[in-house]
């Protein structure tokens, strides 16, 4: 199965906000330390090596 | 005069004259510089094959300390081989279990759960001068029964020059130097090497900046048989990471990682270790349990390796030829599958049946395991010292989710403990014809498995070898001069076939005599044991 980057998340809005509220009143090494385990926490979900490479090289592409 | 680098634990080689230092200049087979594990385990094989060779040392035994202190079950393999892990298996300690703890929390235990039917343990710490004394032993041992080793204590290489067929030596002793030749000469004189410094040869690598200090500690202590570490442990000045883990004798070896900008002297005051190694075990009993400092030592380290274990008559192994970090015991315990990778190449070739360009396949198949190594113990480190801030924070992240989430557990790396490389696709191997299990892959070493009373490791010595697998006993071949024994095993135990057959019924195995699989079948097909039996001596 290839990386998803259409648009797969149910009420956008939400889980933005969701994201958000998840950093509120934190200091920003508390956000990056949150950011981190949410990463460790997404990519063991994902598993797939081949993916996960996929997802960092979507990600280090900035223009 | 011959300086003293260091001290020595045990007196194994004293000092003796011998006729070869005067009068005409002597030439030997195979000459080896440095005692450590590896010189005297590949000493100890090539003598069992009838090679003659001489082992020059410039200290007369074991050095202190307990240095290389975790021996791995390829390695207890391989002496056993040689007639040495009896003794050492007796000695030293076997563990399996360990506890990991950031700061003051314990995040997970772990148990190696040792696969069962093998003869060896995992693991078992023993103190490095400990390791070599057996090894003499079984050397002296060799001796009694004819073979050919000789050692030379306090004979230091002062200098050398290699020819195309042979080098030259100068060796210094208390009664002088004196001159002798090699037709090969083995460097296994360890990181700081003298042979590889006079050949003006690079070792290209990372140097991590970090200082450890080791503290051998001898106490009766109830601390269970575990391996112990931590991450910013929580004990006063221990820096960034410590470890606790048991040897015999009643010491324990305690590590503090410091890091790079210390005072090294100061460091290593006795008063200072011993503040640090008493807020260690108090942490862990309430109070100071009474010990005594054993042995002491700071050091930095390396990951780096020549870029060729090769050089005409001139071949490097262990310490010499590539270093690593300490974190996952893969620098004695790589050391000891060179020497037994270089033994038989080098007796083949010596006594004629394969030609020179063998010795350069222990080079391309050393130099892939060292880089193998060199990856594991890199990334060992950098989770134990991360480099930046943002390597920190990943590092912290899984710490933390360690406690809490068996899926962060395996991303923990305070060393990944050393195993033996498969030399998938080298030029040495033949074919695959068996689909069997991978862990018995061409390239792969032999795992272990019971066979009788027994084990199937213990047939497979002295040369190549034909393992049959179920079905009827097959003839040898020939190819190269080289006729390999034949081991039948009619009826498998389940371990064998589960390691060996996978879901097939028979298999032909050709295995080298470093007990590496050459080329396996389903059946028996002499033409293709004889082609890969010279593929493996000639390459492909």
């Amino acid at each position: 199965m290839p990386l998803t980057l259409s648009a797969n998340i149910p009420d956008p809005d939400g889980f933005y906000d969701d994201l958000l509220q998840a950093h509120d009143g934190l200091s920003d090494a508390e956000s990056h330390a949150l950011n981190a385990r949410l990463v460790l926490i997404l990519c063991n979900h994902i598993g797939d090596r081949t993916l996960l490479r996929d997802a960092i090289d979507a990600a280090k592409t900035t223009r | 005069m011959v300086a003293e680098r260091y001290k020595t634990e045990f007196q194994l080689y004293p000092y003796q004259k011998v006729p070869g230092q005067s009068g005409a200049v002597q030439r030997h087979p195979v000459v080896i510089v440095g005692g450590g594990p590896i010189g005297l385990a590949l000493a100890l094989d090539l003598g069992q094959k009838g090679t003659p060779v001489l082992l020059l040392d410039d200290h007369e035994g074991a050095g202190l300390g307990s240095k290389a202190i975790c021996f791995a079950k390829r390695t207890l393999d391989i002496a056993h081989r040689l007639g040495a892990s009896g003794p050492m298996v007796d000695k030293g300690v076997v563990w399996n279990v360990g506890k990991v703890f950031h700061g003051e929390n314990k995040l997970f235990d772990f148990n190696l759960l040792p696969e069962e039917g093998h003869r060896n343990p995992a693991f078992i710490n023993l103190q490095q001068p400990y390791f070599e004394q057996f090894l003499v032993e079984e050397i002296r041992n060799a001796q009694k029964q004819g073979a050919p080793i000789e050692i030379r204590g306090r004979n230091a290489v002062v200098d050398l020059t290699p020819y195309d067929d042979h080098v030259r030596l100068t060796v210094d002793t208390p009664d002088g130097e004196y001159h002798l030749e090699a037709d090969y000469l083995i460097a296994c004189d360890g990181a700081r090497s003298l042979v590889r410094e006079k050949m003006g040869l690079t070792f290209d690598g990372r140097m991590f900046e970090d200082n450890f200090l080791i503290a051998d500690v001898k106490m009766k202590a109830d601390f269970p048989t575990e391996r112990w570490f931590w991450f910013e442990p929580p004990f006063k000045n221990s820096g960034q990471s410590a470890l606790l883990h048991k040897q015999p004798d009643d010491i324990w070896r305690i590590d503090f990682q410091l890091g790079w900008d210390i005072d090294r002297e100061k460091e290593m005051q006795p008063d200072r270790i011993r503040a640090r190694v008493d807020a260690m075990l108090s942490s862990q009993s309430g109070s100071i349990p009474n010990y005594a400092l054993h042995w002491t030592s700071i050091y930095t380290f390396q990951c780096r390796r020549m870029k060729s274990f090769r050089h005409g008559r001139v071949l490097f192994a262990g310490d010499s030829a590539h270093q690593v970090s300490p974190f996952g015991a893969r620098g004695a315990n790589s050391g000891v599958q060179d020497a037994e990778n270089l033994a038989w190449k080098l007796d083949l070739v010596l006594k004629g049946i394969a030609p020179e360009a063998l010795l350069d396949s222990y080079a391309t198949e050393r130099e892939f395991a060292a880089d193998e190594n060199i990856l594991n113990s890199s990334r060992a480190t950098d989770f134990m010292t991360p480099k930046s801030g943002i390597s920190q924070m990943f590092r912290n992240a899984v710490l933390d989710l360690a406690s809490r989430h068996d899926f962060a557990r395996p991303l923990v790396n305070s060393g990944r403990l050393s195993v033996p490389c498969t030399y998938d696709g080298f030029a040495h191997f033949g074919p695959d014809a068996l689909q069997g299990p991978a862990v018995t892959r061409p390239g792969a070493p032999c795992v272990d498995a019971p066979v009788g009373d027994g084990y199937v490791l213990d047939k497979l010595k002295q040369g190549f070898v034909i393992l049959a697998l179920g079905g009827d006993r097959p003839q040898t071949v020939r190819a190269c001069g080289v006729t390999p024994r034949v081991v039948h095993i009619a009826a498998p135990s389940p371990e064998l076939s589960a390691r060996y057959l996978g879901s097939a019924g028979h298999a032909i195995y050709l295995i080298r005599p470093d007990q590496h699989v050459v080329a396996r079948w389903a059946s028996y097909d002499p033409k293709a044991i004889a082609q890969a039996l010279s593929t493996a001596i000639e390459g492909a």
